[in-house]
């Protein structure tokens, strides 16, 4: 009895440790005990705050707005001598958030990866100098992480969440009457709704499909130069980038005063490219520069010919292979050296970007001679096909001779073995 | 000239091995002619087809390599390099399947016919482990080509056997060389199939042509007026009368095996990756489904037993049951059958057939 006595004591023991060492009291929060019990928008920070990221890591309200969540006096909890700051204006927020979010020291206790620049990108971006300038309209860090319900941005929920930050960035920006006054265009979310980047977003879940910070940044969110177009689409389409500041269409595009990447494909509503685009037909882009007779006329010409050419004869060996394998010939090894010719057309066609002829013809010689030789082999696999049905028609036509010849030769045995019992 | 040579060399032999006594007996065998003589020819296809395996399969030989990094390439190089190397992966594809068949059509008609009766029970018992070894050279040949469906049809059919009680651990670990379908099950595989197996199955096909010799052609009790004795009824002679049919039957086969491999050549699919997730609806050759199937819609729990586990074990019974038939049955006699061994059979058969069906509806 008294061993089982001291175990349930030992237990218990064990049990008051460990709960000890593994749950951190909050203490007493007399902010959100009060708000909770509020109505409207009084109510509402102390609501959202519980899934807020900075709460479930111990932080409060008072981290930011100051006071003393220790006393249930209002008077003494939300005194200005306790360092009660009330609601921030907003042109204190970005400077509020970067107490904390600019101290390397104190984000090693909570998030040792997270950047701790954002503050001076902020002073960079067109938000942050338009409100160094009294301009109160523009974005905060609470315009776009909300307020007291800050989630990681890596949370479905989260303002910033990847999918969300179209519907963010265009809480201003596709409001004309916001907007108005900064001159800049609001069409920029029904652009990119249609876009190839949104159907990879929204349409695939691909998550690292562009959404308007992949290319204008976030915290140092700006419009983009003309000239840094190309370095901007060159993050992802890093092989685009370097033919295209290596071609005549740099300098050429940066005399005229043309948006690089953005002349030909937009910018917010980017269309998933087509061959149409090269070349000189009415629906052709390159005619928007080039007429008939100067170099780029005829090198559009002859890029989109050579990329037609490559694709009829990539598309007719593909046909004969189909055939020859629904046939049941064994291909497979050709259908695989198919893939490295499309290969090259895709090749190529990055290598438009270079704006050089040549370049051109030479990648898709290549793809030519894959094509010739999967076109003969899948030739070849018909022609044996056809040998395989003649050789089979023959061996069948043999077959029933000989078959044919011992059925007499059976019947003649038996008719020889039967005659001796007539007589 | 030609005709004394081989003369003297008939004369030089039979001088030695007393051939002329056994050409004596072969001119005497006899086949019993009835309604149910056409089931006889079954055998004859069985070892027919086996020999189509064994030709087919040396010729393979000669350009297979063993090695899971150079066996799809392997038997890609036969099927598009070699001369006529489809037309003999083709065949051996095929002939394995047809071989099947036939050695199930042959156990069966032989089990309903009762042919299995005293004298004949190792006939039947050399038979029954012929066709196990059949279904072991289907289960490891399946494998060679070191395709994805092969490859992940030998994952399923070797964990099934390592849910046998007590050896199932060991026995999986036996078939695969290790824990998992590697490199290493398919030279094990390859082993099997191209020198135990072939050997195993010699030896039982030889005392079974043997005893097929010595005993001569089982003869139902309904054709034979009472007695089950052949030379109580009409009869043909073995040679050549039955010979020159079962030559006509086997000309047919090789035409159809032909045709198959000309028109529907062997597919050869796509190379195995052990890292890549199993293809949907995997399923074991044909030969396998019904015993695939029935695991499959077993309940996981029966009474305290494992559905599994159940299903597996009597498998294996049933095996044991149909290896020992002769000795079990003591009912059949001339003009007398054993009604609990048809029904058995008749139960056995349907749901082999109907098992397969469900699973390819």
């Amino acid at each position: 009895m008294l061993k089982r006595t001291t175990a349930f004591l030992y237990i218990g023991a064990l049990f008051w440790l460990l709960s000890s060492v593994y749950s951190q009291p909050r203490g007493k929060d007399s902010c959100v005990e009060c708000h909770q019990k509020m109505d409207g928008e009084l109510q509402e920070p102390a609501k959202k705050i519980t899934n807020d990221i900075h709460y479930l890591r111990g932080l409060s309200c008072y981290n930011c707005h100051g006071g003393d969540p220790s006393s249930d006096d209002m008077e003494v909890a939300m005194d200005p001598k306790k360092g009660y700051i009330g609601k921030p204006k907003p042109t204190d927020i970005p400077q509020l958030c970067g107490k904390c979010h600019s101290n390397a020291d104190f984000m090693r206790d909570y998030n040792p990866s997270l950047r701790v620049d954002q503050l001076n990108e902020y002073g960079t971006s067109r938000h942050g100098k338009l409100l160094a300038r009294g301009d109160t309209k523009v974005a905060v860090c609470s315009s776009c992480h909300g307020a007291h319900g800050i989630r990681k941005a890596s949370d479905p929920q989260s303002s910033v969440y990847p999918k969300n930050v179209v519907n963010t960035c265009t809480k201003c920006h596709a409001n004309p009457q916001y907007m108005r006054g900064h001159n800049i265009p609001t069409n920029q979310k029904m652009k990119y709704m249609d876009s190839v980047h949104s159907k990879a977003l929204f349409g695939k879940g691909d998550l690292s499909a562009p959404t308007c910070n992949s290319c204008h940044g976030n915290h140092g969110a700006s419009p983009p130069g003309l000239s840094s177009i190309a370095a901007i689409c060159g993050q992802c389409h890093a092989s685009q980038y370097e033919y295209f500041i290596a071609s005549p269409h740099k300098k050429a595009f940066k005399q005229g005063g043309l948006p690089e990447c953005a002349t030909c494909h937009d910018n917010h509503g980017i269309k998933s490219p087509s061959d149409s685009m090269l070349g000189t037909q009415t629906e052709s882009l390159c005619i928007n520069c080039h007429s008939q007779g100067d170099k780029g006329f005829n090198a559009a010409n002859k890029m989109r010919d050579r990329i037609e050419l490559l694709k009829a004869r990539l598309e007719q060996s593909e046909i004969v292979l189909n055939r020859a394998e629904r046939a049941g010939m064994e291909v497979s090894r050709e259908k695989f050296d198919l893939i490295e010719g499309k290969n090259k057309l895709i090749k190529a066609r990055v290598l438009i970007h270079a704006f050089n002829p040549n370049e051109i013809e030479k990648i898709t010689n290549e793809g030519l001679a894959i094509s010739v030789s999967t076109q003969k082999a899948g030739e070849r696999a018909m022609g044996d096909l056809q040998f395989r049905r003649k050789g089979l028609a023959v061996s069948l036509i043999i077959i029933f001779l000989v078959v044919i010849t011992l059925y007499m030769k059976i019947r003649q045995i038996e008719r020889v073995a039967s005659r001796p019992d007539e007589a | 000239m030609l005709r004394s040579l081989s003369q003297r060399t008939w004369n030089w032999l039979d001088e030695r091995l007393n051939l002329d006594e056994l050409i004596a007996h072969a001119k005497e065998k006899t086949v019993p002619i009835h309604k149910h003589t056409l089931w006889y020819y079954l055998g004859g296809m069985t070892a027919f087809l086996f020999f189509v395996q064994v030709v087919t399969g040396i010729l393979l030989l000669l350009y297979y390599r063993p090695s899971s990094d150079n066996a799809f390439e392997s038997v890609q190089f036969i099927m598009t390099e070699v001369h006529f190397g489809w037309l003999v992966r083709s065949v051996h594809s095929w002939g394995a399947n047809l071989m099947i068949a036939a050695a199930f059509a042959h156990m069966f008609s032989v089990y309903f016919l009762r042919a299995y009766r005293k004298p004949r029970e190792l006939t039947w018992v050399t038979g029954i482990l012929f066709l196990f070894i059949a279904l072991t050279f289907g289960f490891s040949g399946y494998l060679l080509p070191w395709n994805e469906l092969s490859f992940f049809a030998t994952k399923v059919g070797t964990e099934i056997a390592g849910v046998i009680p007590l050896v199932g651990h060991f026995l999986k670990r036996f078939l695969r060389g290790g824990e998992d379908v590697t490199g290493a099950t398919l030279t094990r595989f390859f082993g099997w199939h191209v020198a135990m197996l072939p050997a195993a199955a010699a030896m039982l096909l030889m005392a079974h042509l043997f005893m097929v010799q010595r005993l001569g052609m089982s003869s139902p009790e309904e054709s034979t007026d009472g007695a089950d004795n052949p030379s109580h009824g009409k009869t043909m002679l073995f040679f050549p009368n039955f010979l020159l049919r079962d030559l006509v039957g086997w000309l047919i086969a090789l035409g159809i095996l032909g045709a198959l491999a000309a028109i529907y050549p062997w597919e050869l699919g796509v190379k195995a990756d052990p890292f890549a997730s199993a293809p949907a609806n995997i399923k074991p050759e044909w030969y396998f489904v019904f015993m695939f199937q029935t695991l499959k819609i077993l309940p996981a729990k029966i009474l305290f037993m494992d559905g599994e586990v159940l299903g597996i074990l009597a498998f294996g019974l049933a095996g044991l049951v149909g290896l020992l038939v002769p000795f079990l049955d003591t009912q059949s006699g001339p003009n007398r059958t054993s009604l609990i061994f048809t029904v058995l059979g008749v139960v056995a058969l349907v749901y082999m057939v109907a098992m397969t069906v469900i699973a390819y509806i």
